[in-house]
């Protein structure tokens, strides 16, 4: 009864850098789906877990290792999987109707059992009504609707959905994922199983029957979580909170860059930096710093109080790590004792300490600091630091890498960047 | 609710409406207009010549039908060329290597070139008669229509968002079938507009490919092209007024019949889904979709359309990558191949050149060009200082903006010869100096470029900033230097740069200048490649048209390229 639907084997993928080198970013990928499954790939961004889905969807193909499918390996996009995309890439000039028919079109069935598929899909998803309307005349979360009717009518085995729900405000997100979830467990869906991309603990606990923690550098599986909880699940179910904290404590585990001497002395100017205005920084110390934290606090309740997502969360409170202004441990956050003189200075002692600690902890602002220096005109390129960071990350790491350090340089007042000219330099204009 | 539900989806309830009868009208009146216009095409081409053109206005409306026609033709074949190369370009890695830079090129020759170099094979292709002369005629009209709409579909087909793409290949929909449900209509409103300036750049060579003289080689096709030729040789004033007039009518018939309807029917595929902005209308497009008839008629063709579809095979394969060169030795192979293809034409051309020619010469051309140049330089800057402040002035009034947009455009449209009476007169009659009063000829048809451009993205500044400068009462130079300027600055760049490249090519029609006997010629390359082509040099010609082509070249990239893209980066609102 419980056959395997999908397996992987082994799977890497990775990417050429800029120096000609590959960057790893899945990493031996097993896995095996059976029928009935709901699989959830929870992780960061840049964790591989959207690379995974688009190896399953036949989109890409693993450098090594395989995708196994009812016993054949996928070497592009296979009948019988379909997928519903983060932006639902509804085809704007086609109504509901013809987006929904699309793919029907593609399998090359008769007019009539077309009709009778479409209509009929687009009846179990609720858009009745709908279906002369265009893209632009709906509301996200009715495109999104359309993007569900459209993969589920050429009555797919898998269902892959890629972040489906994160587009849409709370309640409307809310609302599709319960609809889903009711065809789902009334056995109306003519599918198989589903793999969902999830950034979303709380969806991920209530919607899976499985799901994976990734972990990044490079990607791969860190943790495998069972939800054996019966639909339909509560939030004020004490298990489910515990599997949210699980889940909390998988992340923050091994996503954060390990702290310790081997780390540190290999991390020189390598270091991918996330984007994170220094104001957002202060803004997270601040709310840590007050009351009730006093200076520790739960990640999972910091985010339900300030409506943060994993995403938006995990690289503030990482930054925060990375320039020692706090510690993350299992889940909790912790404000180191500089973080706490942080919280209490006012604007001008803020900068002084935000540039003490930029300069000790981030090697790239340091680095850059001392070319100025050196230099006699004391400005410098851009492109000269860009290059020397190419041989290390990817080119779009490197811009975003870039940007970030001139962003916390300019809160610090360490040195200046022209975007006109592109150019760094030491004196800030007065 | 708009009128636009497929007509596939509503069962057809219908009987015979007003709107049939308007639209079989049109239909028949569609094709009772092509066969005229076409009915003469097999006869001797003596006969052709042994009737002259006659200036009487009843034979305008006639001659009006066959220009209209042939640019249709063009049109339609400038269609297929920009689907097949610009898909092959986008496509196929190998092919790009070589089809992208072939592309630019062609775009920087000049029309008159291509018209010079392939009369005598068109006249081949049909001995005798009039067939050959039309080839050659469609063929200079679709030089001025292909190529700046096969550079739009190959941008259009390289920007199509990763995501719908995704879609269509998990979906496994075939390569034929992406083309028509993906790929096409993501190009559509860009297409569509690229025909429009397309057309406005045929009109201001309708003279030239009609009345086509090189050499020895006269060709006289009746249209109103060569209707205005005459007019001019023959110093008939009224005459020349009555092809304005039918000019007039002629361009608007374009725009109510094929225009408008091609407009409000391409707006589905419009790709930003924004709401609240008034749909375009048309009651061509109106007519044609309320009509039960056409709709009868139109439901089998859609549905053997869609058969189409399933004949192809979906293929699994990658979209194209390194691999497809047979990696990377594959790839310096075949770009080894195109360079030495590209330096034996090089090298043809200069042996053709040199044997005629002397070095002196070349320099001479050289020269030439540079006055040209400056021409075009001074040009562009004069019309900047005049429009960019009235572009913006009316752009910021959507009503006025409204109606100045059409006239923008019919006046692009408008050909330089017609105003040569005026010209020459007033130049002879005052005694100026044709070198500098025969170039403001040169940019007539193309300083209406920077305005509508201008005027288009005045429209699209955002009410709040508008609001944020009132509120900071920002006036005066302080409200043109920080705000207006910047805002339009991106669109001022792309009207300029179309502005540029239309100059150069009117240079040729511009730089002499006829009336009756009267003869006037600036000192400029145009001049020299207009010479040429009356003399049926041909070696001169393509020195000439080489050498132009080089300054085009060298000028967009060293200058409008560069400038386009710091526009885009600093000032492109969004």
């Amino acid at each position: 009864m419980s056959a395997a639907l999908l397996e992987i084997r082994s799977c890497c993928q990775a990417f050429p850098k800029a120096d000609g080198e590959d960057l790893l970013v899945l990493d031996d990928i097993n896995l095996t789906m059976k029928e009935g499954e709901i699989i959830g790939l929870l992780g960061r961004s840049g964790s591989g877990k959207s690379t995974l889905l688009r190896l399953i969807a036949g989109l890409a193909h693993p450098v090594r290792g395989s995708v196994v499918y009812q016993g054949h390996t996928v070497t592009g996009p296979a009948p019988g999987i379909s997928m519903v995309f983060q932006s639902s890439a509804l085809f704007p000039w086609l109504t509901v109707l013809e987006n929904v028919e699309l793919g029907l079109e593609a399998l090359g069935l008769p007019e009539a059992e077309i009709r009778k598929r479409a209509l009929a899909g687009i009846d179990l998803i609720g858009l009745d009504g709908y279906e002369s309307a265009y893209p632009r005349e709906l509301s996200g979360g009715m495109r999104q609707r359309v993007g569900f009717a459209r993969a589920l009518v050429v009555h797919p085995n898998i269902l892959l959905m890629d972040e489906p729900f994160s587009a849409l405000d709370v309640l409307t997100a809310e609302t599709l994922r319960t609809d889903f979830l009711d065809l789902w467990n009334d056995g109306r869906l003519p599918i198989k199983g589903v793999v969902l991309v999830t950034h979303n603990i709380e969806e991920a606990v209530l919607m899976c029957d499985r799901i994976l923690v990734f972990s990044r550098n490079p990607g791969h599986i860190a943790e495998e979580i069972r939800v054996d909880l019966p639909h339909p699940r509560s939030r004020m179910d004490p298990t489910f909170g515990d599997l949210v904290e699980r889940s909390y404590v998988a992340l923050t585990a091994r996503s954060a860059p390990t702290r310790g001497t081997d780390r540190i002395a290999f991390s020189g100017i390598d270091l991918v930096l996330p984007r994170v205005s220094a104001n957002t920084l202060a803004g997270l110390i601040e709310a840590v710093a007050g009351a009730p934290y006093n200076g520790r606090a739960d990640l999972p309740v910091i985010a339900s109080t300030r409506q943060m997502e994993v995403d938006d969360l995990f690289p503030v409170a990482e930054g925060l790590q990375l320039l020692r202004f706090a510690d993350i441990e299992g889940g909790d956050i912790q404000l180191t004792e500089i973080g706490k003189q942080f919280a209490e200075a006012g604007v001008d002692d803020r900068k002084r300490l935000f540039q003490k600690q930029l300069f000790a902890h981030v090697p790239l602002a340091a680095h850059i600091r001392r070319v100025l220096q050196e230099r006699i005109s004391h400005e410098a390129p851009k492109r000269r630091f860009i290059d020397e960071l190419e041989d290390h990350m990817t080119e779009e790491a490197a811009e975003s890498t870039l940007r970030a350090v001139v962003a916390w340089a300019r809160f610090a007042e360490a040195f200046a960047y022209d975007d006109r000219s592109e150019t760094f330099s030491l004196d800030n204009p007065s | 609710m708009r009128g636009t539900i497929p007509i596939s989806v509503e069962q057809s309830r219908r009987v015979f409406t007003r709107w049939d009868i308007l639209a079989v009208l049109l239909v028949l009146g569609f094709l009772v207009f092509v066969g005229e216009a076409s009915r003469h095409l097999l006869q001797p081409l003596t006969e052709l010549q042994a009737t002259p053109l006659s200036l009487s206005p009843a034979r305008l409306p006639e001659y009006a039908a066959r220009t209209t026609l042939r640019m249709l033709v063009a049109l339609v074949l400038s269609l297929v060329f920009t689907f097949t190369y610009a898909t092959l370009a986008a496509k196929n890695k190998r092919a790009e290597l070589l089809l992208v830079p072939l592309l630019d090129i062609l775009q920087s020759v000049p029309i008159l070139g291509f018209i010079s170099v392939t009369v005598v094979f068109f006249m081949a292709l049909a001995p005798g008669r009039v067939l050959g002369a039309e080839f050659a005629a469609v063929f200079a009209i679709f030089t001025s229509q292909a190529w700046n709409m096969a550079f739009s579909f190959y941008q259009s087909l390289r920007t199509v968002p990763e995501e719908l793409l995704e879609a269509s290949r998990v979906f496994r929909l075939s390569r034929w079938m992406q083309f028509w449900r993906v790929e096409v209509p993501f190009a559509m409103p860009q297409l569509i507009w690229n025909m429009m300036v397309s057309m406005s750049g045929s009109w201001f060579f309708v003279v030239a490919s009609e009345a086509i003289s090189v050499g020895n080689t006269t060709v006289t096709l009746p249209g109103i092209g060569s209707y205005i030729a005459q007019a001019i040789a023959l110093r008939d004033l009224s005459a020349v007024f009555w092809a304005i007039v039918a000019m007039l009518v002629v361009i608007l018939l374009y725009d109510q019949l094929l225009f408008r309807p091609l407009v409000a029917w391409a707006d589905r595929f419009r790709f930003e889904q924004q709401a609240g902005v008034v749909p375009p209308q048309s009651w061509v497009l109106d007519m044609l979709r309320r009509s039960g008839i056409v709709a009868a008629a139109v439901t089998p063709l859609g549905r053997l359309w869609r058969r189409s579809f399933q004949l192809s095979q979906f293929e699994p394969t990658q979209r194209a990558s390194l691999k497809q060169f047979g990696g990377r030795w594959g790839y310096r192979i075949w770009a080894a191949c195109v360079a030495a293809f590209v330096a034996y034409v090089a090298w043809r051309v200069v042996t053709f050149i040199s044997g005629n020619i002397s070095l002196a010469e070349f320099g001479d051309a050289l020269l030439l060009g540079l006055a040209t140049l400056t021409r075009v330089v001074v040009l562009i800057a004069l019309a900047t200082i005049i429009w960019l402040p009235l572009g913006i002035i009316i752009g910021m009034r959507p009503r006025l903006a409204q109606r100045v947009q059409p006239i923008a455009q019919f006046l692009a449209a408008f050909p330089a010869n017609v105003l040569f009476p005026v010209a020459v007169s007033a130049i002879v009659a005052l005694k100026l100096d044709p070198n500098v009063w025969l170039s403001p000829l040169m940019i007539l048809g193309t300083q209406w470029y920077i305005l509508f451009n201008v005027v288009a993205g005045a429209a699209s500044i955002p009410s709040e900033m508008r609001d944020v400068s009132t509120n900071l009462q920002v006036r005066g130079w302080l409200w043109w230097r920080r705000v207006a300027i910047p805002a339009v600055f991106p669109y001022y760049v792309t009207g300029a740069i179309t502005a540029s490249g239309g100059s150069w090519n009117a240079s040729i029609v511009a730089e002499v200048a006829n009336w009756g006997s009267t003869k006037l010629k600036a000192y400029g390359l145009g001049a020299y490649i207009a010479q040429a082509t009356d003399a049926g040099d041909f070696p001169r010609i393509v020195l000439g048209v080489a050498v132009m082509s080089l300054y085009v070249v060298v000028i967009n990239r060293i200058f409008w390229r560069p400038l386009y893209r710091y526009a885009e980066r600093k000032f492109r609102l969004e």
